[in-house]
């Protein structure tokens, strides 16, 4: 499960996230990782069954979490299987099925939006 | 030996045998080509893809009292008219002027889905023609003729796409991502028509072929046709084509076009025919060109074939890359079962080319005059990283320079300092080595780069002048001043 933690101007200045991981032992994948001064976002893959534990911890040390839902949507009426997003998502939501359609695995995806350009029949788009 | 009058005469009596490309590639390996050609009577192929080179050519009918058009605007995308008074073509990457994201391809589709469209159009002022504009609404129905011809479509071959450079590129390629990121191609290989019958035997001028899901005609070889990257010159009639098979389509950055679809059903009339048709993805080789490079001539990053491509995944320099087709197999595949039910069912019957396309054909460029780099740029007024401050404005001065480049062992660039960089250290009373000063980050050019080029750079970056760079080595500088100068040559 992909979960969004924004980090505010007290909890980007600690470790937090290296202390949530020591703390709770739950192996995270870092998606993407945008730092600042004054605040942070970060986006972190974690096994579902410890989602809730991990963002339990994570608000202990004041960092606002959410979980990633409303990912994207690939419309089956205007897309034509050409696959130009399949080499663009940095997370491979996108593959080949054996009969050479182009499948979606929304689960993955990020929200980073760059397959929503890529597609020449704009048959892709992120809700909300 | 069999011919298109036999196949027909079988099509006829319902005893025809026809499988796809992809089915006969399996039968060509079960039972050999010689066997494979007294088995099978027909092979239908399909491809579906962008195909830029395309458009329709609409006649609106007179108004009362009539117009000669002069200019035409359909959905505010203009047309060309210059022909009679209410002819006009209209062409897939044409863009609107008004809406965004469309172009003449979705002028096409959404006259072929039964939606209105705006014509406007205004008139040359004549004794028979005496309307000076018109505005209307029109639909596909209301239009004389809707008859699409296409100048270049069903590329036999094309080759695939990267991008060297350190920013993402935009292109009819769909998007290359930096540094080598990602790789597309289009076509589909062992299934496109022209793969299928690679001496043009029988694909050639006044053959039948499936257009947009309407029954269509060859009109010839297309535009840039140049074997084995073969292409057709095809036409059909809009009115009998479905969206299923046209779909209009936008590649940010680049524009519209329009993904044709389009089969062919080759007879098999001897055991040649039967192993042309046998072609395998592994035997269609393409170059995967560099996208980085904005010139006409692009080098090659490496060869790959088709089943390559098709994998999904090319090792570049070792590592692997991820890689997009921009073609649909998928709705190739449906499009040469589709034409195997329509020459089953009699529907469909095949015809003789009645003249051949060249089997030889090489395409030329475009002659204009080129300005390099290399032979317009000036001097590089050289220094290294210890040069105090005051040493480089004295350099400047004496040299009538504004930017010098500071470079290392071997002439290697290390820097840039400018004119501006001087003014604002002596303003703030600092002083000390240029190092402390330069810009570190250079956009540079190269000898072989193009002058426009050079001028887009400067737009972009908002700069006067860059380092010319060879094998790493500063071997001059060209600013604003070359580049003017020689973009007015140029215009002269």
């Amino acid at each position: 499960m992909m979960i969004q933690l924004r980090f505010d101007v007290k909890s980007i200045r600690k470790p937090t996230l290296a202390r949530t991981i020591i703390e709770t032992g739950v192996l995270l994948n870092i998606i993407k990782a945008g730092v600042e001064a004054r605040r942070g976002e970060i986006i972190i893959e974690v096994d579902d069954k410890r989602a809730e534990e991990v963002m339990r911890k994570f608000r202990e040390y004041g960092v606002d979490t959410s979980k990633i839902e409303r990912v994207v949507e690939k419309d089956d009426e205007l897309c034509v299987h050409c696959g130009a997003c399949l080499s663009v998502c940095p997370v491979e939501v996108f593959t080949m099925s054996e009969e050479r359609k182009v499948a979606a695995e929304p689960k993955k995806c990020t929200r980073c939006g760059v397959c929503i350009d890529v597609c020449p029949f704009s048959a892709l788009s992120l809700p909300g | 030996m069999k011919t298109v009058d036999d196949i027909n005469r079988k099509i006829e009596r319902g005893d025809v045998n026809v499988v796809t490309a992809i089915e006969m590639k399996e039968i060509i390996s079960e039972l050999g080509t010689d066997k494979a050609s007294e088995e099978v009577d027909v092979v239908t192929t399909g491809t579906f893809g962008a195909m830029c080179s395309s458009g329709a050519f609409l006649n609106f009918g007179h108004a009362d009292p009539p117009i000669k058009m002069k200019r035409v605007w359909l959905n505010d995308v203009e047309a060309y008219t210059g022909i009679a008074a209410v002819d006009a073509y209209l062409g897939a990457t044409q863009l609107s002027e008004s809406i965004s994201n469309y172009g003449g391809a979705h002028v096409l589709e959404d006259l072929i889905r039964g939606k209105e469209i705006q014509l406007k159009a205004d008139g040359y002022v004549t004794d028979c023609y005496p309307r000076k504009e018109i505005a209307t609404e029109i639909g596909l129905e209301d239009l004389n003729q809707a008859t699409m011809v296409n100048p270049r479509n069903s590329y036999q071959r094309y080759n695939a796409a990267a991008n060297s450079s350190g920013r993402a590129l935009h292109t009819y390629m769909s998007a290359l991502l930096p540094n080598l990121g990602n790789v597309t191609y289009a076509g589909v290989g062992s299934l496109s028509p022209l793969n299928n019958d690679p001496e043009y035997r029988t694909i050639g001028i006044g053959t039948r072929i499936f257009l947009g899901g309407a029954k269509g005609y060859v009109m010839g070889e297309g535009t840039q046709h140049s074997p084995p990257f073969g292409t057709l010159m095809v036409k059909g009639d809009l009115k009998e084509m479905s969206t299923e098979w046209i779909r209009a389509a936008f590649f940010p950055g680049y524009g519209s076009t329009l993904f044709v679809g389009i089969g062919a059903a080759i007879p098999i009339l001897d055991a040649e025919m039967a192993k042309a048709t046998g072609i395998r993805d592994e035997e269609i080789v393409v170059n995967i060109i560099d996208f980085g490079v904005q010139r006409r001539d692009k080098p090659v990053v490496r060869k790959a074939n088709y089943a390559e491509l098709k994998s999904g995944k090319i090792e570049i320099n070792g590592e692997e890359v991820r890689v997009s087709p921009l073609s649909s197999y998928y709705n190739a595949k449906k499009i040469a079962e589709e034409l195997v039910g329509m020459v089953k069912t009699g529907e469909f019957l095949l015809s003789a080319p009645v003249g051949k396309i060249p089997q030889k054909a090489v395409t030329k460029s475009l002659r204009h005059g080129v300005k390099e780099v290399k032979s317009v740029m000036c001097n590089a007024i050289i220094i290294s990283g210890d040069t105090s401050i005051q040493e480089a404005s004295r350099l400047m001065v004496e040299n009538n320079a504004t930017h010098l480049p500071v470079t290392g062992e071997g002439d290697v660039l290390l820097g840039i300092v400018t004119s501006w960089d001087i003014a604002k250290v002596v303003a703030n009373g600092e002083n000390g080595d240029v190092s402390k000063i330069m810009t570190k980050k250079v956009v540079t050019s190269m000898p072989g780069e193009t002058v426009d080029i050079v001028a887009k750079k400067m737009e972009q970056y908002g700069i006067s002048a860059l380092p010319v760079i060879d094998s790493k080595r500063v071997i001059g500088l060209i600013t604003s001043e070359e580049v003017s100068k020689a973009l007015m040559e140029a215009r002269k």
